[in-house]
């Protein structure tokens, strides 16, 4: 039979499933190849907290979204064009979100009479898909016993039933890379390897996803085959990367850029873990990874390990940062290096332990005792994580001084197509540790000796100077007591605290002067709107924003990689433009800071369900400000128009 | 799917091997050197000017060159220590100097890592952190002035005062049982812990001495008198007439002998097991005869009797505590094996750094586009 292919310039697939079914893998392979396959793609885990949820049921469901094009894409996608639901309660807790007409796989193995009432249907929906008020009668519905089918492809194997069923993950996977036509190869190569110490499961994983697509080849159930050609990309050699990944590989970056040995001290909290277990495999770099008691030691040690001239790093979420607050607060007193990185979550408190949110911008920016002045980057995407933890590291080194990264939930686990670097192109950060005497005294005697003293500033960066213990003739004493200015021993006067309140201030301050002006997009140069973010959101925003304009209005866009000190141009950016939207997943922390800062009507466009920001929402919102400053109805503005990533329904 | 590991089992040395010594030739250190310009600022007749004194004039004896020794604390009057010293230092935040400690000696094996701490600082707020680089071996000497209330903040109990002490929070006497920092430590399974007292500067350089030649964590716990705030509180084991009876001097390899001297010279007193608890009790040395005494072992792997003996410390006011060096046993380090981890790592994959940082940001799943 002569299947049909249809060609599509992007596909949104969401494979959904208990906790225990490996759909985060599923994906993840489904990834790699659509990566390897040369689209461009954005990609969305959602999992819940608990390990094991009970399952089978609503809370149990773990998702894996990828949107994957033939065009340049910012977003995971709004909402799914597939559905792969596992079991009953994947079906239910995924519907909500498709469009009419999506396409929905469904593993009809699990749809039992207790399976169906832990995911609270009374009757099964399979059943009742021709009848009116059907709740799949807007959907294209496939239903295939997954679970039956890989049973038997891998009998030859002799597994138990339970052992020989997990492999039905492999058997979704081969049918949807039958169905968008994904080269094969290295998901086979990855299953000898993940499974290489036991030959039967491997061989049964693999069995089970070659039968997958001989199903999909063979059955006459589908009768089309999509195809999703390679985006032009700028030249290069690429790879998949998470943001925590890209993360971890930053710091090991910094550390090899610098020369510094890294130290990591850290605590494992979610989403935050797997940059710790990432650097505790890069030993060969000389990256120490010390797990901690809490992790109010973890940044104690990092410290330590800054003062004895390391690279110390510490790695956390929120609720971690409220436990380091004080050791932040010592790190801005004794001016070392140091970075503090908050892979932001749901707030407050233990809050969605596994869901994004950017709600700690103001925590990072005045959550500490005292005036406590400490430079903030974000990334604004999975791969940017490692150029913003090289930017980190050399605000850190060349300033002495602590700096916070804010990444967040979504950048951690989501991925994207990341053009890896040259080596020699990556910033160089010159530790420039203080060697020699830098100041004379004279005693009372009028006889002058050389010393060192540890405050004594570089004029232009305000920076101290950092010397490390075992430096003959620099021996000196740090600590969290006010310092007297220049020569740094405890100073209780009230006119040093006043310069020294200041100059910290001062010297955060001056980071501002080593960055390069802001990028704008106003491609027609005609935009009244000015759309700021930072962050996360770029993504969305960006998506926004490009339908705004393909409705043939105007939006600017301007994404912060700098929280703190803001870049010396933002404010007569701002100012060229008649209105300013300001999108966050939280209740407005960056607006409030822009409209203290500058005094600009900065709106606020706020989400915090967990969930990155949509892009249809934001356009409408970008949309009624744009109709506002042009003076056009809204109604004139055709958001749904499709942009280039929804010609395809 | 839990697996172990052989770890690599670095050859035990001294607390102070891998710190550069100071050029033989080059004339003797002495204790004016380790003394900082810094005026010293704790009130007249606090106990810890006394042991600054004897750490000044001890440091000297350590051979070690001066920029290569760190001395970091917590916040209390002890804290302040570091300033008084002319090495590296720092006076970090309330409880937290042995995390701080930790990192400073992973990083660096060429550094001799001290902490001064108080009883508030190390055993109140401090508390966690304490009992893991204990467990965790890491290489430093822990010196933990117990002064048995909290000065800085001007005399509220601490977890050392006795149940029952009337401070300004505890109007109606406290109602919190104190710890027993030697008990704490040997529960931590700390490899090297020790009582002295600051009076006392002979003992104290002593066991000094040996904490130092010590790799691992030592717990020094020094008996500090604060004549501002608990004045007195050791007054049975510094006054000439009761001190006798009141210290019980461990000494390795000496049955434990305290109290007014017997005919034979050695005290009257002494420590035997007790068959019928397991511990170990105070018993007269006239009737129980000199071979039923308790010969110290500080060696011993098993620290149930070490422990045994830390419980005759009065947890009320003080009239008897053992004094020394309750145990010093031999464990791998933290941050030797950390380091050895590391070299390891390093030996397996030799090549320049900056190849192999290219090879690993590069590695995965790669497509190229040209
Ligand atoms: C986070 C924090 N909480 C409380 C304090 C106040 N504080 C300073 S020292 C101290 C107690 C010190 O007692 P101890 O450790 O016994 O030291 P001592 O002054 O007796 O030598 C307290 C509660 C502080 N500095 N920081
Ligand atoms: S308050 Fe007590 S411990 Fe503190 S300096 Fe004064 S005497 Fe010493
Ligand atoms: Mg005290």
């Amino acid at each position: 039979m002569a299947t049909e292919v249809k060609q599509l310039d992007r596909v949104i697939i969401r494979f959904a499933g208990d906790s225990g079914d490996g759909m985060q893998l599923t994906g993840d392979r489904f990834t790699q190849e659509s990566a390897a396959f040369g689209n461009d793609l954005v990609t969305l885990p959602n999992f819940p907290a608990e390990i094991r949820a009970p399952q089978g049921t609503l809370p149990g469901v773990s998702s894996f979204q990828v949107h994957f094009a033939d065009h340049d894409i910012l977003t995971a996608g709004d909402a799914p064009d597939v559905l792969v639901a596992m079991n009953p309660a994947a079906l239910r807790a995924n519907l909500p979100d498709l469009p009419r007409g999506a396409t929905v796989i469904v593993d009809t193995h699990d749809f039992t009479t207790r399976n169906l009432a832990k995911a609270g249907y009374d009757a099964n929906p399979l059943d009742s898909l021709d009848e009116p008020g059907s709740p799949l009668a807007e959907f294209a519905v496939h239903t295939v016993d997954l679970t039956g089918m890989t049973v038997g492809a891998v009998k030859e194997f002799g597994l138990s039933r339970k052992d020989a069923s997990r492999a039905k993950n492999m058997f979704a996977l081969g049918l949807l890379s039958w169905m968008y036509g994904r080269p094969t190869e290295h998901t086979e190569k990855f299953l000898h390897r993940r499974f290489s110490r036991v030959p039967d499961i491997r061989d049964a994983n693999i069995t089970a996803f070659k039968a997958g697509w001989a199903f999909g080849e063979t059955t006459e159930t589908f009768a089309v085959r999509y195809e999703v050609k390679p985006a032009p990309m700028a030249a290069g050699t690429y790879r998949n990367i998470t943001g925590n990944l890209a993360l971890a590989y930053g710091l090991v970056a910094a550390g090899v850029r610098s020369g510094l040995p890294v130290f990591l001290g850290s605590y494992p909290i979610t989403p935050a873990s797997d940059v710790l277990h990432e650097l505790s495999k890069h030993k060969a770099f000389g990256v120490t990874t010390f797990q901690a008691e809490d992790e109010i030691a973890g940044i104690g040690a990092a410290i330590g390990a800054s003062f004895s001239g390391a690279l110390g790093v510490t790695t956390t979420s929120g609720p971690g940062v409220a436990l380091k607050s004080e050791s932040i607060g010592l790190a801005v007193m004794t001016e070392l290096p140091l970075l503090v990185i908050d892979v932001q979550r749901g707030g407050p408190s233990t809050g969605l332990p596994t869901k994004t949110e950017q709600a700690d911008l103001m925590q990072a920016m005045y959550g500490r005792n005292g005036e406590a002045p400490v430079p903030i980057v974000a990334p604004r995407s999975p791969a940017d994580c490692f150029d913003a933890a090289i930017e980190a590291a050399r605000i850190a080194v060349t300033y002495r001084t602590p700096v916070m990264l804010l990444s967040d939930g979504y950048l951690a686990n989501g991925s994207e197509p990341w053009r890896i670097p040259e080596v020699d192109d990556l910033p160089v950060v010159d530790p420039g540790f203080a060697t020699a005497t830098n100041h004379v005294s004279t005693g009372k005697d009028g006889a002058e000796t050389a010393d060192f003293w540890p405050y004594l500033r570089d004029e232009a960066t305000l920076a101290r100077p950092w010397a490390v213990p075992g430096t003959a003739g620099l021996e000196h004493r740090i600590g969290g007591l006010e310092k007297g200015e220049g020569h740094g021993d405890i100073s209780y006067d009230p006119a040093n605290h006043e310069r020294m309140v200041r100059t910290r201030q001062a010297k955060v301050d001056a980071v501002a002067d080593s960055l390069p002006p802001l990028e704008v997009d106003d491609p027609s140069g005609q935009a009244k709107v000015l759309v700021i973010g930072w962050g996360s959101t770029y993504g969305p925003i960006g998506a926004g924003v490009r339908r705004v304009r393909r409705s043939g209005h105007h939006a600017a866009q301007v994404h912060l990689r700098h929280l703190n000190p803001f870049p010396h141009d933002l404010g007569e950016i701002l100012g060229r433009y008649e209105r300013v939207l300001v999108p966050e997943m939280n209740l407005g922390q960056l607006s409030t800071l822009l409209r203290a800062r500058y005094l600009v009507d900065a709106r606020g466009y706020h989400q915090v369900n967990g969930l990155p920001l949509k892009a249809a929402a934001l356009a409408q919102a970008i949309g009624e400000l744009v109709a506002e400053a042009e003076g056009v109805p809204l109604h004139e503005l055709d958001l749904t128009a499709a942009t280039s990533q929804e010609v395809h329904q | 799917m839990s697996t172990t590991a052989d770890l690599p089992s670095p050859t035990l040395r001294t607390g102070t091997d891998g710190v550069p010594a100071v050029d033989p030739d080059a004339p003797a250190q002495t204790g004016k050197e380790f003394t900082s310009d810094q005026e010293v600022r704790w009130c007249p007749g606090c106990g810890d000017y006394a042991v600054l004194k004897a750490v000044q004039s001890f440091l000297p004896d350590l051979g070690l060159r001066r920029e290569n020794i760190v001395f970091v604390s917590g916040i209390g009057c002890s804290s302040r220590f570091p300033y008084y010293l002319d090495t590296y230092g720092m006076h970090s935040i309330h409880g937290r100097a042995p995390a701080i400690a930790t990192g400073i000696a992973t990083t660096r094996e060429d550094l001799s890592v001290w902490v001064v701490t108080g009883d508030g600082d190390a055993l109140s707020i401090g508390g966690n952190h304490l009992v893991h680089a204990l467990r965790r071996n890491v290489n430093m000497t822990i010196l933990l002035f117990n002064n048995r209330i909290y000065g800085l903040t001007k005399g509220q109990y601490s977890p050392t005062s006795e149940a029952g002490k009337v401070t300004k929070s505890t109007p109606m006497g406290s109602v919190d049982h104190p710890f027993n920092p030697v008990s704490l430590a040997l529960g931590a399974e700390a490899t090297f812990v020790a009582r002295t007292i600051d009076s006392d500067r002979k003992h104290l350089t002593q066991v000094l001495a040996a904490a130092a030649a010590h790799r691992g964590t030592s717990l020094v716990e020094i008996y500090q008198n604060c004549p501002i705030f608990n004045d007195g509180a050791f007054d049975a084991i510094k006054d000439r007439d009761t001190k006798a009876d009141a210290i019980i001097p461990l000494e390795q390899g000496q049955p434990i002998r305290f109290g007014a001297p017997a005919e034979d010279g050695g005290g009257s007193r002494g420590l035997a097991r007790d068959a019928g608890t397991g511990g170990v009790r105070v018993v007269d040395v006239a009737e129980v005869g000199l071979d039923a005494l308790l010969v110290h072992d500080a060696t011993r792997d098993d620290p149930t009797t070490a422990f045994a003996i830390s419980r005759l410390t009065d947890a009320g006011y003080l009239r008897q505590s053992p004094i020394g060096i309750f145990r010093q046993v031999e464990r791998p380090t933290y941050d030797d094996q950390a380091r050895a981890q590391l070299s390891t790592a390093r030996d397996a994959a030799p090549g320049d750094q900056a190849d192999r940082l290219a090879a690993l940001i590069g590695g995965g799943d790669t497509w190229t586009v040209v």
